[in-house]
């Protein structure tokens, strides 16, 4: 029984100053995690590219070449410039230093296919893809979540089982095929917006919808299990039990609850969400990460495909680590975990 | 969302932020939580009478109909007929020996990923809790790396490198999913290695594969076929997805997400072409999501 009253030394003793402490080494230690993760990914997405650059069929040498002094004015000559102006030449574990080095620099050389500077085209990329990433998550959390609480608000009424197929279809639903769906009922028979395209009004309209849509499903089906679950549980039986209105309990503890568990489900959406970014875009020539990464496979364009990936990659890690931090903002329980 | 060693599966809505209030009746590990039973058990059996009928379909159907190649443009865009259900396309090819040649391509190399996938993955996972130390620490630290990139994005770095050919659909596809079986066998296998039984067993000196087969077996097999289910599906929509947007495999082929692409220019005069294999892939995928109706990671 002894050694049981003997608190351990070093156990922090429960006054109110290391509460902060323990706060702010949680939040230390979601960032040591998340950045070693994306120096893993940068290292790993680097090298993968340079293996298929010293892969790729024919010389490299010769394909830039060609996008820097046009198809045809390229010779032996111009294929032996650029080898040794960017040390084609030297041994490969070299040149692979120097990309990881460059990288690391957000220095990505130049598109083998237009001859743009990498990193400038990235910024333009990178805004289209957040401005329509930021859009149909905030419609898919708005319309997922209100599904989700009328739908637990009745289980198992009629709401519920029109809200469960209807989630289990969006989840089956290829992004592509909803795309297409829209396109040829919004835009080609009713003539409400246009179909593809940037920079017109009303250009983000279905992208975002193809993407929310299938979000929203998923949303929706959490808030409905979270929500339910909370609603079944004794806090909420006493509040009700305690007499306060029902929109008083659904605002006070039910959402305020299920928040918590909505806000860490978006770090799992991130991936899809990321996923979707790359086909909508494609699908609605939507200049973003998505669509600049498929015509960089297309064109076996390395550099611009390195830097893409890499940005997506960042995306999930950035989203996932303020999701970490917003839930351990949120949620005491996390702080005091291991 | 990512797994904390002690949670026992890795990463559903549930987990994500644990004991958000608790249930009175039990909640199952696995399976549709928080739901009244009998719902989930008809769709279970529903989807797989689909799944039975489509596996069925891409057996049969390529014996049936051989021809998915022979081009005949006097038959350009034939409509339905009893002997074509699905009619003819742009160029007077059978739709119907297309799409079951299709859908077998697509359920066998679905299948052929998550086998990989899945024996990859347990394997480490298992080594992981077994040896823990540096292995575990080094194969949690790839597994960190792979759970920041999307399977699409795995996949479209392999497309780069040799666009249009199988292999690299199928080894883009089991790298982006073994990572999933890795994360939840091994916090299965931590959880169970350390139990009390595998304890006793260890003092009776039954042996390493005494436990393997009758403690770690029975608690992994169920999770790992609905994984597979899921699995399935991811694979399935991730290789209509690339032929789709024109990096996956190339036209000749009869693949589901290419048979949408070439039909879409004829959607108003030959809606069959299109209809036909868009339901055959969402009937796929519901019938494979439908085999549980809880989420895991994707």
């Amino acid at each position: 029984m002894e050694t049981l009253q003997d608190p351990p030394t070093d156990a922090a003793p429960p006054t109110p100053a290391p509460r902060g402490n323990a706060v702010a080494r949680a939040a230390g230690r979601i960032l040591v995690r998340r950045a070693a993760q994306a120096l893993g990914v940068a290292i790993t997405v680097t090298i993968t590219c340079f293996v298929i650059v010293q892969n790729l069929p024919g010389d490299i040498a010769f394909r830039i070449a060609a996008g820097r002094y046009g198809y045809d004015k390229v010779d032996a000559a111009a294929a032996a410039e650029v080898r040794t102006d960017l040390g084609l030449d030297e041994p490969a574990w070299q040149q692979l230093g120097g990309w990881v080095i460059d990288a690391l620099r957000l220095d990505f050389g130049t598109s083998l296919v237009t001859g743009a500077s990498v990193a400038d085209e990235l910024g333009h990329h990178l805004s289209a893809t957040l401005q329509l990433a930021a859009v149909s998550l905030l419609i898919s959390i708005t319309l997922g979540a209100a599904i989700g609480v009328l739908a637990a608000q009745n289980r198992g009424g009629p709401l519920d089982r029109i809200t469960d197929a209807w989630v289990a279809l969006v989840r089956a639903l290829p992004p592509f095929v909803l795309g297409l769906v829209l396109i040829i009922v919004f835009s080609v028979q009713l003539g409400w917006v246009p179909a593809a395209g940037h920079g017109e009004r009303g250009n983000i309209v279905l992208p975002a919808l193809t993407l929310a849509v299938g979000l929203s499903g998923l949303f929706a089906r959490v808030t409905r299990d979270t929500v339910a679950q909370i609603l079944n549980s004794e806090h909420v039986h006493f509040a009700r039990t305690k007499g306060l209105a029902g929109h008083v309990i659904l605002a006070r503890h039910v959402l305020r609850n299920a928040g918590v568990t909505l806000v860490a489900y978006i770090g799992v959406q991130v991936l899809i969400l990321v996923e979707g970014v790359v086909v909508v875009e494609s699908l609605f020539a939507w200049p973003g990460l998505g669509h600049a990464l498929v015509h960089a496979v297309f064109w076996r364009d390395i550099p611009a495909m390195q830097a893409t990936v890499l940005a997506l990659a960042m995306i999930v890690v950035v989203v996932s680590t303020l999701v970490d931090l917003a839930v351990l903002a949120l949620d005491p329980r996390t702080r005091e975990v291991r | 969302m990512k797994t904390s060693p002690s949670s026992p599966t890795s990463a559903g809505p549930d987990e994500a932020a644990p004991a958000a209030g608790q249930t009175l009746r039990p909640t199952p590990l696995w399976g549709a939580a928080g739901r009244k039973g009998q719902g989930g058990r008809v769709a279970r059996i529903a989807s797989m009478g689909l799944l039975a009928a489509l596996v069925l379909f891409a057996l049969v159907g390529p014996l049936l109909w051989r021809q998915y190649a022979g081009q005949d443009l006097s038959q350009f865009l034939q409509p339905p007929s009893p002997a074509e259900p699905f009619g003819h396309d742009h160029l007077g090819r059978s739709v119907i020996a297309r799409l079951a040649h299709a859908t077998r391509l697509s359920l066998g190399l679905a299948l052929l990923c998550v086998v990989t996938a899945a024996v990859v993955g347990v394997a480490l996972g298992v080594l992981a809790a077994w040896r823990r130390g540096w292995v575990d620490q080094l194969l949690l630290g790839v597994s960190e790396v792979f759970l920041a990139l999307p399977a699409l994005l795995i996949v479209l770095i392999f497309a780069a490198l040799a666009s249009g050919e199988m292999w690299t659909i199928y080894v883009g596809i089991a790298l982006a999913l073994w990572v999933e079986y890795f994360r939840v066998v091994r916090a299965r296998a931590v959880s169970v290695l350390n139990s009390p039984a595998v304890e006793a067993a260890t003092l009776l000196k039954l042996g390493s594969l005494h436990v393997l087969r009758r403690h770690l077996w029975p608690e992994l097999a169920p999770v790992l076929l609905t994984m597979a289910s899921l699995g399935m599906a991811t694979a399935v929509l991730a290789m209509s997805t690339l032929s789709y947007v024109g990096v996956g495999l190339k036209p000749p082929t009869a693949e589901l997400g290419l048979l949408i692409t070439e039909s879409l220019p004829y959607y108003h005069e030959a809606p069959w072409m299109v209809v036909a294999p868009v339901m055959v892939l969402l009937l796929l995928l519901v019938g494979l999501l439908g085999l549980r109706s809880q989420e895991t990671r994707r």
